[in-house]
């Protein structure tokens, strides 16, 4: 609004309201002040700025095109299987709960006293660091926690990823529910005449072992070989007594097994 | 023409002021990466909500098909991905930008405390940019719900669960969050209400407020 500053009245007002005017007014520094070449927002540098979110988006577009978005199956709260995992960025959080520090009886610990001094004091960080200078070398001790708390977080989120990696890894695959491909296959009598049979089941089943049926969902003929060598969870190594030729077989059948419920990419 | 329209238009709603105010100021040197490569680091705000905007409109377009309640959010979620065209595209920008959102605020983050931008007369900016830090948080986790898989049911339980540990108040947080005693219906209205009406309108007002003060206060100077 245009304001006629009138010094022959005692009294200015702000517009047509009742706010009386000030005299000190918190005006932006002067850019010329700044050193250099200085550029106007619109349309110069707005047009380079839409330059870099061009390279932004071009990268991020490639990773949508590349990545389906996952969707599992329909949430069944009756499911006792299922291992839980918040987003990445939610990771250190839950990764500090499980320290034997900051659970069971000290789980105030984990869920109120860090969290709330850590946030807190990067909430009030402009209170807790009033000093003049900016540079981050010439503030060692706040760059330094800084730097800590990074570290931390980082290493709290790839452990919290690597320990949900492996649990998942040593989950028994295969579903009961799944047909078995296949059933003529020679390779099925190969699984029958060997101790498999005996805790994976007549059928592919499953008894003290998982169900074999839809295995082939998660594992490749080398995989599913190196667990008959080496056994996996409570199944003991060598448990496959027959020729190497047999084996080949059987793991190549094992892998056929497939649910074909999940979109692969070969299909 | 053109000219007389504006003339026309800020006669009567002296529009040159907001003009100025929004696009005609000078953008100093040191913060734009033609002149100083290193300068790239003051592009992380305005990819944050460059990624924010992906999600308000990748999120519209979900919200066209998708149903908040326990017996089709699954499956329109599941149709929309498989069935409409190009429903994969945009709800893989809606999952990744989420994601990416919360890198580029991290970097945004980290640019404004080392090089010390908070600091006066800032401060309050500051507090404005860390409550939109936690508002984005809240979207993540009230979003990672909807799908209503397995994934998203058990990471919200124990989520629910792990707010509910908090002293004194934990009880009254899981209630709200829960809309009852199970992680159940009430929960999934509450989530898609919380995160298409509530969150939304509160991150508006306060990317809002985050501007207008960077406006008023200008960009920090160089170190």
């Amino acid at each position: 609004m245009a304001h006629h500053h009138d010094n022959d009245k005692e009294i200015n007002y702000v517009g047509d309201s009742r706010v009386i005017e000030k005299k000190e007014k918190m005006v932006p520094k002067d850019y010329s002040e700044f050193p250099g070449k200085t550029e106007a927002f619109f349309p110069n540098f707005l047009l380079k700025e839409w330059m870099v979110a061009v390279v932004v988006l071009v990268g991020f577009m490639a990773l949508v095109m590349t990545e389906e978005p996952p969707i599992g199956e329909q949430a069944d709260p009756t499911n006792t299987g299922f291992l839980p995992v918040p987003d990445w960025y939610f990771l250190f959080l839950y990764e500090l709960l499980k320290f034997k520090w900051a659970s069971g009886p000290f789980v105030v610990i984990g869920t109120a006293i860090v969290p709330m001094l850590a946030f807190g004091a990067l909430f009030l960080v402009p209170w807790l660091d009033t000093g003049k200078e900016r540079r981050p070398m010439k503030r060692p001790i706040t760059t330094g926690i800084m730097f800590l708390a990074l570290i931390g977080t980082v290493a709290l989120t790839w452990v919290a990823w690597d320990e949900h990696e492996k649990q998942l890894a040593s989950l028994p695959k295969g579903e009961a529910e799944a047909k078995i491909v296949d059933q003529r296959d020679p390779a099925y009598d190969i699984y029958k005449n060997n101790a498999c049979v005996n805790c994976h089941g007549q059928n592919l089943e499953g008894l003290q072992g998982p169900p074999l049926r839809g295995v082939g969902d998660y594992y490749k003929p080398k995989e599913i070989m190196k667990i008959m060598d080496e056994g996996k969870g409570n199944m003991p190594a060598g448990m496959f007594q027959g020729t190497a030729l047999e084996k080949k077989q059987l793991a190549d059948w094992l892998s056929k097994q497939k649910t074909g419920r999940k979109i692969t990419e070969e299909q | 023409m053109l000219k007389n329209a504006y003339e026309w238009l800020d006669k009567r709603l002296d529009i040159t002021p907001m003009w100025r105010d929004i696009a005609d100021h000078e953008v100093p040197e040191h913060v734009n990466p033609a002149h100083h490569f290193s300068a790239f680091i003051y592009c992380f705000g305005g990819l944050t909500f460059f990624i924010v905007v992906i999600q308000i409109l990748s999120g519209m377009f979900l919200a066209l098909y998708y149903v908040p309640d326990i017996q089709n959010a699954w499956k329109s979620v599941d149709y929309l991905q498989n069935e409409i065209a190009f429903g994969q595209i945009v709800r893989g920008m809606h999952h990744w930008g989420a994601s990416v959102s919360i890198v580029m605020l991290f970097l945004h983050t980290l640019r404004v405390f080392f090089t010390g931008s908070y600091k006066h007369p800032r401060e309050f900016n500051w507090v404005i940019g860390m409550s939109i830090f936690f508002v984005m948080l809240g979207l993540g986790f009230t979003g990672y719900l909807l799908p209503w898989d397995n994934k998203a049911y058990f990471a919200t339980k124990v989520g629910i669960q792990i707010a509910a540990s908090v002293p004194y108040v934990g009880g009254a947080i899981a209630t709200f969050l829960q809309g009852g005693e199970i992680v159940g219906a009430q929960t999934l209205a509450r989530f898609f209400a919380l995160h298409v009406f509530f969150l939304p309108a509160v991150l508006l007002g306060l990317l809002g407020a985050h501007f207008v003060l960077i406006r008023r206060q200008g960009i920090s100077g160089p170190l």
